[in-house]
């Protein structure tokens, strides 16, 4: 049907496209200040350790190893980011990199060529993506109780392979230099290697058909049914794209630790959620962004590098991050609460 | 008999938005008061402010000569004013006696008074005539009418001077509805003071003493029921001659687009037979629960079929929405809030859900957006503006827009009007004559009759899950339309 043959009624045409409740530019800004929000936060928590540590803090070199620090939650919350936008969780993330670290130490030992070892680690990673997703849409059950499933079968499934020993492949590869600093403070390739994925991520979630549904499915799942977006490939998908980034973060750790180790990133799930938690995104779905999540990753790894700074135990880390946590959930609620008011 | 509740010039907005624009009404006890009024017309913001969940901007309440002012529900509550809404509020997983006390339990310092609790429900159960329903049950186990009355019970157990009743009947059979009568009438003659809201204008004329009619947020008439003709309260309701509304100019049917044969998804639908043609509004009649929405549901794909034909366009085969979509079938959801729109997202990104292009270019779909918008004459800041910052109305503007955004051709919409204002009924009443018009195909799924008798072409009535044959609209009335309805047997309810 064309534009023109819908004849409007007068009565409808009273003011069309005016503003109803708010003026679009105070709109427009209370948006992006709810993006900036924990940027903001960023900058308060370095100007306060700046203020502290100037000498120790404030350097290239510390940058750089900040940086370093946040390369595997970063690279592994941008696929947690997906998932919790479509308001699912996968707690199994910690694990998957375990079992990652693993498979890319035995295919290396066996004699694999570093980026086809790589690549495979990767693949195993996405394939418990696709479990996961298959079971939360085939079966109909809760994200966080088959994740919580699979993030005990995958760390069984890694000690198993590894014989619950760590492995180190005899021959240094190319691989184990993805996380090595520079000589003059240039970046790791991980570093780069994120930041390159954070990108298409983030273009991915904003400019395609996928990226829209992602957030529709999380929204309001009904509504998306009715519309025709296949909600439950999308959850397949981004269970799987979750994994496989899960597995990149693998291919970091590997090269971090320079070998694989089954007991590695335990609990390091949860600091992943804490990132994309603290970034903005809503864990009942429809919300979040990339950019965001990168933010949450940084504050979690500034405020541990400046801790370590200021001479302060680990336990008091670990309260400050928790504080955090809560601090940037209520905060974004506070705001949330007063846009609808 | 002196009245027990007098309110007079009630007025509450929210925003903008109007909601009560100054409602008189007096409550007299031992009597039946219907409320009706279309949807929109403040019925149930009227309610809530007697129940003290919305406070009123103006005007006064006087409940047996002193001032009514509750702070909160639990105000209303203790002056015995209690609710019955269409949506029940009962917990599933607790008993049938925890639900009766649910809120009110009585308490030995920290413990339940479990043997009292049990004591207060056996009576309110036999207060209401069914001390047979078991105290242990589960709520969830019981039907929609148990669940109904245990609502009730809940109200006498703490003490009910007011019960408002906000339409008891659309999820109940007809027999139900009549043993709900007769309680209604019990519980009026013990002296009770009864509001009743209903849709149903017949039930309104045989079971209430007392009627008062909204519109637009304000009372238009308020008389003995005896004094209305079902005509009258009509005219009050829509504050104009009914023809007015609805534009029908005659169609030319086409070639059949849509063809079922005994198709059945249980337990909602059992069997509908009909044939859609190009040019045509299809109207379905029913009750509440009958089986339309499924059937549309059905059609759609977001309902399985498990014997029947179904065939679309000249093809057949199963249906899911993403296909619907693709061939040019759209559908709009009866429940805008839950189903129809992502709330949280922009009108953009709804209009725009289904059939979206692999990469998307936002200005694009921005400027395609504002198009619609104006087209239909939403009012909002933008197609940027969050969708539940609109009215109801306005949001079905949006949803509607993304039918005709994919240039559906056949439209399956259902309860299209419910609960938007008479502007934007109107509105879409044009369209839909326009894009059938065009040859646009349209089922529409509706409870309300003069809306259905407006503008369709033909009418089929479904009743408990079975589709009756489609009639030109000149061969129905409202009476013999809810005849239909309800199985002409059970007539007698009434």
């Amino acid at each position: 049907m064309k534009f023109s043959a819908i004849r409007i009624q007068p009565e409808a045409e009273l003011i069309p496209l005016q503003n109803s409740t708010t003026p679009p530019v105070l709109a427009k800004l209370r948006q992006s200040l709810s993006q900036v929000g924990p940027l903001i936060g960023l900058i308060a928590i370095c100007a306060l350790f700046a203020s502290l540590r100037w000498e120790t803090f404030v350097s290239w070199d510390n940058f750089a190893i900040i940086l370093q620090q946040t390369a595997v939650i970063g690279i592994a919350a941008l696929g947690m980011t997906m998932v919790i936008i479509t308001g699912g969780i996968d707690l199994s993330v910690g694990s998957i990199i375990a079992l990652g670290t693993i498979v890319l130490a035995l295919m290396l030992q066996a004699g694999w060529p570093p980026l086809a070892a790589a690549i495979a680690a990767v693949g195993a990673c996405a394939f418990c993506g696709v479990l996961s997703g298959l079971l939360i849409t085939k079966l109909r059950l809760m994200p966080f109780v088959v994740t919580l499933g699979m993030m005990g079968a995958l760390r069984g499934a890694a000690k198993g392979l590894s014989g619950q020993q760590p492995l180190y492949p005899d021959e240094d590869t190319w691989l184990s230099g993805l996380m090595q600093l520079g000589e003059k403070g240039t970046l790791p390739s991980g570093v780069w290697l994120t930041l390159g994925f954070a990108v298409l991520v983030a273009l991915v979630l904003k400019y395609t058909r996928l990226g829209r549904h992602v957030f529709a499915v999380g929204s309001n799942e009904l509504t998306a049914r009715l519309c025709g977006v296949p909600v439950e490939r999308i959850k397949i998908y981004v269970y799987t794209l979750g994994a496989a980034f899960a597995g990149l973060g693998a291919v970091l750790q590997f090269a971090y630790l320079t070998g694989g180790d089954p007991t590695t990133a335990v609990g390091l799930e949860l600091n992943i959620i804490a990132a994309v938690v603290i970034g903005g995104a809503s864990l009942t779905g429809g919300r979040g962004t990339i950019t965001g999540t990168l933010v949450g990753a940084l504050i979690m790894s500034v405020v541990a590098n400046g801790c370590t700074k200021l001479g302060l135990a680990n336990w008091v880390q670990e309260i400050v991050t928790g504080a955090i946590i809560v601090a940037a959930v209520t905060l974004d609620a506070l705001r949330h609460r007063k846009a609808k008011d | 008999m002196p009245p027990i509740l007098q309110l007079s010039g009630i007025k509450k907005h929210f925003g903008a938005t109007i909601a009560l624009a100054g409602v008189d009404l007096t409550i007299t006890p031992g009597e039946v008061h219907a409320l009706v009024g279309e949807n929109g017309a403040g019925k149930s913001t009227l309610m809530k402010v007697l129940a003290a969940i919305h406070q009123p901007d103006a005007g006064e309440m006087i409940l047996e000569e002193s001032p009514y002012a509750p702070r909160g529900p639990s105000d209303a509550r203790a002056a015995g004013i209690m609710m019955v809404n269409q949506e029940l509020a009962i917990a599933p997983h607790l008993t049938v006696a925890g639900n009766i006390m649910l809120g009110a339990e009585p308490t030995h310092g920290p413990l339940l008074d479990q043997s009292e609790i049990n004591r207060r429900a056996t009576a309110a159960l036999s207060e209401l005539g069914r001390p047979d329903i078991p105290l242990e049950a589960l709520a969830g186990d019981l039907g929609i009418a148990e669940q109904q009355l245990l609502e009730i019970a809940r109200a006498l157990a703490v003490g009910c001077r007011v019960l408002v009743l906000d339409e008891p009947t659309s999820s109940l059979t007809a027999a139900d509805t009549a043993k709900l009568f007769a309680l209604i009438r019990r519980l009026r003659d013990q002296g009770t003071a009864i509001v009743y809201i209903s849709h149903f204008l017949e039930e309104v004329t045989t079971l209430s003493d007392r009627c008062t009619v909204l519109r637009d947020g304000a009372t238009v008439a308020s008389a003995p029921t005896t004094d209305f003709t079902t005509d009258d309260i009509v005219n009050h309701m829509v504050g104009r001659q009914v023809d007015e509304l609805y534009h029908r100019t005659t169609h030319e049917p086409g070639e059949v687009v849509l063809e079922t044969n005994q198709l059945a998804s249980p337990p909602n639908l059992l069997s509908a037979s009909l044939q859609l043609r190009r040019g045509e509004v299809l109207g379905l009649a029913g009750l509440i629960g009958a089986g339309r929405s499924d059937f549309l549901q059905t059609l759609f794909g977001l309902a399985p079929i498990t014997s029947g034909e179904l065939k679309i366009a000249g093809y057949s085969g199963r249906p899911s929405p993403r296909r619907s979509w693709r061939d040019g079938i759209g559908f709009l959801s009866e429940d805008r809030k839950t189903e129809g729109l992502a709330l949280n997202l922009s009108l953009a990104e709804n209009l725009t859900l289904p059939r979206l292009p692999g990469v998307l270019n936002p200005r694009k779909l921005i400027t395609e957006t504002t198009g619609w918008l104006e087209k239909l004459g939403v009012r909002a800041a933008g197609p940027d503006q969050a969708i539940t910052e609109l009215s109801g109305g306005n949001q079905q503007k949006v949803a509607f827009g993304r039918l005709l955004r994919n240039d559906a051709d056949i439209l399956l919409l259902d309860e299209p009007t419910r609960g938007i204002d008479i502007g934007a009924k109107q509105t879409l009443y044009t369209l839909i004559n326009e894009l059938a018009g065009e040859g646009k195909a349209v089922l529409l799924v509706s409870s309300y009759l003069p809306e259905l008798l407006g503008t369709c072409d033909c009418i089929a009535v479904m009743c408990r899950g079975t589709l009756g044959p489609a009639r030109p609209v000149a061969d129905w009335t409202e009476h013999s339309i809810m005849l239909a309805a309800t199985g002409a047997a059970e007539d007698a309810a009434w």
